[in-house]
């Protein structure tokens, strides 16, 4: 798990200046992360304590993407101190605050697609529902004058609502086309175009029918899907942490003169030194000059225990110093650190993804052809049977306005929004309809162990054996620490209350001592604080030491303890069919442990970024597709290459923007629940599309008789739309999971 | 025909309210965040002038 360590070094508010933007004149607003609001009490007390600052006039918490904006006027204060007021309010309050870089704002800024396509939307329903009111009128039997009339003002609202709401479909039919492709929206927009020209010929002719609420119906139900699809990305991306954001933005540098010195990490250049706090994450790769300490390199290497530093060590940015000060000789920096390497891997791993082609996609590869054969073969037909050229194009032009998908343009958006809104109710995040449909092809499920199959956090093993007052006194010595054991021990001790203990101390690599009423008590390493203490502990857990005065020394065992239901996850996933690995960057030892325990025969210890990378490969060379959970910057190349990924929300940044979906509780049962779903929607795509291809089966024989009305086009178009989005809200997973714990998305 | 010349602007003219109304809440951000528009009548404590 990531311990909020703190983003800004003390002194840091100088940089700070670089995150605010200009909210127009004489205001300044700066957008700020805040990913712990998770309750309507959380938004209030954010804002409250964001407004209290002086100076702001306005704060306001996004629930959707986990942010506050705030806003100030210019001039009442120094530029830089309302920013790092705030920070340090909403820090108070409780809450973790960061500031977005300028670039990362902008990757996380609504998405403008999903407003737009809203507007196209509803003004497509307003002209729709306006043309329909004359329409109703010609078809009850307006004649003559009216209804040429009632034709020419649907042409005026039509033809700029097709010319605005088309503009999405249009556009991109453009770019496939220039690209030499075809997709859905080619023959979209031939026959939109194509009809509303029949139309207004029609019109302008006293025809007897123009289709212009055809057209326009049909540009709504697509809009709707369109509109859905790209609701849901949002809501997904808001959900996902953005890239390396946990690094620290800055760090404090010691110049030759030995004054220490906060810069922004663009400032910072290998061979600087840098200071590292306890409780501090690296803000860049390096080795340790001066100090002692032990690194937590959980969330890197996926290794569950902390590694000694001294010096002469080298560290890897982005892991977590536990004890003491460090001061670091700086060799590398963002691309060219460790993490920029892990990232390199993983974008090259994104790529052999994208060949996925989404259902939708391949449905349209196949629609397009038929259908603009099917009008060719229309017209040709009417043409060679004596009918004239009039009649032939009108009937052929009725064919593609009655074939266009409008419930093959919802068939996939209303299943994937459905399935996406079960999932959510699960507290499961999915980022986008494409990871749905690889999902429900996976046939291997590949763990990673570190805060994955396990929590990630140590607990202590069995009671715990202090008798007395040395409970009060353990837990007034490990509230001393940041080390993991010692803030599990202070966990696990919660209800009782500290001891007073004098002049605690921090051994750095050691551990702690203070002075008690029975002489020093110690909490520490086992080897220091009783040198003869027997260390019998199991191959996966981690061992410290307690000793009050002259009384017995007291081993502490602590074991990072599997995720609730993870046993019962596994066996879940074996009964649906799927095989299931282990891939661990830990020791053999802990990953056996834990490896036999949930019964998995196929496991990896030991395994580099690479290595994971590597294996993931091979067994997709083997035609498996794949399933990787994993929570580690080691696992994000994995994740990556992965044909479907997970991580839990605790993982790494790297990890949770690898991975397709984030899961939010604490147990693995949400790993099958997935797949169930992902399965569940995939059969009513499939349903979907049977139903939309079955309304086709229907309409084309009529259309290309000739005797389709307006009328008839808007009752099937209608009605089939409503087919599908009924069949979508249907959709539960195969198997009702007992009682469904509500976790807000 | 005199009520068509009435009813068919009035019909028009009420439907664009509608659409500029929604236009308007859109571009207002009314749309944006719409989950933390569910939590907020939850929060009982009294909301400055937001």
């Amino acid at each position: 798990m990531a311990t909020a360590a703190p983003v800004l070094a003390p002194g840091a508010p100088a940089a700070l200046g670089a995150f605010t933007a200009s909210a127009g004149p004489g205001r300044t607003r700066l957008d700020l992360h805040v990913p712990a609001i998770r309750c309507a009490g959380c938004i209030g007390k954010v804002e409250r304590a964001a407004a209290a600052v002086p100076g702001v006039t306005r704060a306001r918490v996004n629930f959707s993407t986990r942010r506050l904006a705030v806003e100030w006027a210019d001039g009442t204060l120094a530029p830089d101190a309302v920013p790092a007021a705030v920070i340090a309010a909403v820090e108070a309050a409780g809450f973790e605050a960061r500031p977005f870089a300028p670039q990362d704002a902008a990757a996380t800024a609504a998405d403008p697609e999903s407003r737009r396509l809203l507007k196209a939307m509803a003004v497509a329903g307003f002209a729709m529902m306006n043309i329909m009111l004359l329409s109703v009128s010609v078809w009850s039997g307006a004649e003559a004058a009216t209804r040429d009339l009632f034709h020419a003002i649907s042409a005026l609202i039509a033809i700029p609502t097709i010319a605005y709401a088309g503009m999405p479909f249009f556009r991109s039919a453009a770019g496939a086309l220039r690209r030499g492709r075809t997709n859905m929206d080619v023959p979209i927009s031939i026959g939109v175009v194509l009809a509303t020209g029949m139309s207004l010929f029609e019109t302008l002719t006293s025809g007897p029918h123009a289709w212009f609420d055809g057209v326009v119906m049909l540009l709504f139900f697509l809009l709707v899907g369109r509109y859905l699809d790209s609701m849901m990305r949002d809501r997904a991306r808001a959900g996902v942490a953005q890239l390396m954001k946990s690094l620290p933005r800055g760090a404090m540098v010691v110049g030759p003169d030995g004054a220490s010195e906060w810069r922004a990490i663009d400032e910072v250049a290998p061979g600087m030194r840098v200071l590292v706090a306890a409780g501090e994450r690296l803000p860049a790769d390096g080795v340790v000059e001066a100090g002692r300490s032990a690194i937590d390199r959980a969330l890197v290497t996926g290794e569950s225990r902390p590694e000694p530093a001294a010096p002469g060590t080298a560290v890897v940015a982005g892991t977590l110093n536990l004890d003491g000060p460090l001061t670091v000789r700086v060799t590398g920096v963002g691309e060219a650190s460790f993490i920029g390497e892990v990232v390199r891997m993983m974008e090259a791993a994104e790529q052999g993804r994208a060949r996925h082609v989404r259902i939708a996609d391949r449905a349209s590869r196949l629609y397009a052809p038929v259908v603009h054969l099917l009008a060719l073969v229309t017209a040709a037909g009417w043409l060679l049977a004596g009918a004239g050229w009039h009649f032939a194009l009108t009937t052929a032009i009725v064919v593609l306005i009655i074939t266009c998908p409008c419930a093959l343009g919802l068939a996939v958006p209303a299943m994937q929004v459905r399935a996406a809104t079960l999932l959510a109710r699960r507290g499961l995040l999915l980022k986008d309809g494409s990871a749905l449909e690889r999902l429900a092809e996976v046939d291997t499920v590949v763990f990673d162990k570190t805060g994955t199959l396990t929590l990630g956090r140590p607990e202590p093993v069995g009671a715990l054996p202090l008798a007395g007052d040395e409970a009060a006194e353990a837990l007034a010595l490990a509230r001393a620490s940041r080390h993991p054991l010692a803030r599990a021990l202070a966990r696990a001790l919660a209800g009782t209350a500290p001891a007073v203990l004098f002049d605690v101390r921090d051994v750095p690599g050691l551990g702690l001592e203070a002075e008690g009423p029975g002489g020093p008590v110690r909490l520490g390493r086992p080897d220091w604080v009783d040198p003869a203490l027997a260390v019998t502990a199991g191959p996966d857990e981690l061992v410290l030491a307690f000793r009050s005065g002259g009384g017995p020394a007291r081993l502490l065992r602590f074991a990072d303890p599997l995720r609730p239901g993870a046993a019962e996850a596994v066996a879940r996933l074996e009964a649906m069919g799927l095989a299931v690995q282990i891939l661990s960057g830990d020791r053999a030892e802990a990953v056996d442990a834990v490896a036999d325990r949930l019964g998995v025969a196929v496991r990896a210890a030991a395994q580099s970024p690479a290595d994971k990378l590597a294996a993931i490969g091979a067994l997709a060379a083997e035609g498996r597709r794949v399933l990787m959970v994993g929570d580690g910057l080691n696992d994000a190349p994995a994740l990556a290459a992965g044909h479907a990924s997970m991580a839990p929300s605790g993982a790494s940044d790297v990890g949770q923007t690898a991975a397709d979906l984030l899961f939010l509780s604490d147990g693995l049962d949400a790993v099958p629940e997935a797949i169930a779903i992902a399965r569940a929607a995939g059969r009513g795509v499939a349903q979907n599309f049977a139903l939309a291809i079955g309304y086709n089966l229907l309409a084309v024989p009529i259309a290309i008789a000739g005797l389709a009305t307006p009328l008839i086009a808007a009752l099937a178009m209608s009605s089939s739309s409503l087919i599908v989005v009924g069949n979508a809200l249907r959709l539960r997973p195969a198997r009702a999971a007992g009682p469904v714990r509500a976790v807000r998305a | 025909m005199t009520g068509l010349a009435l009813l068919i602007p009035l019909a028009l003219c009420a439907g664009l309210i509608g659409l500029a109304a929604f236009l308007w809440s859109v571009r207002a951000g009314q749309y944006d965040d719409l989950d933390g528009a569910a939590l907020r009548i939850l929060d009982d404590e009294e909301d400055e002038a937001p």
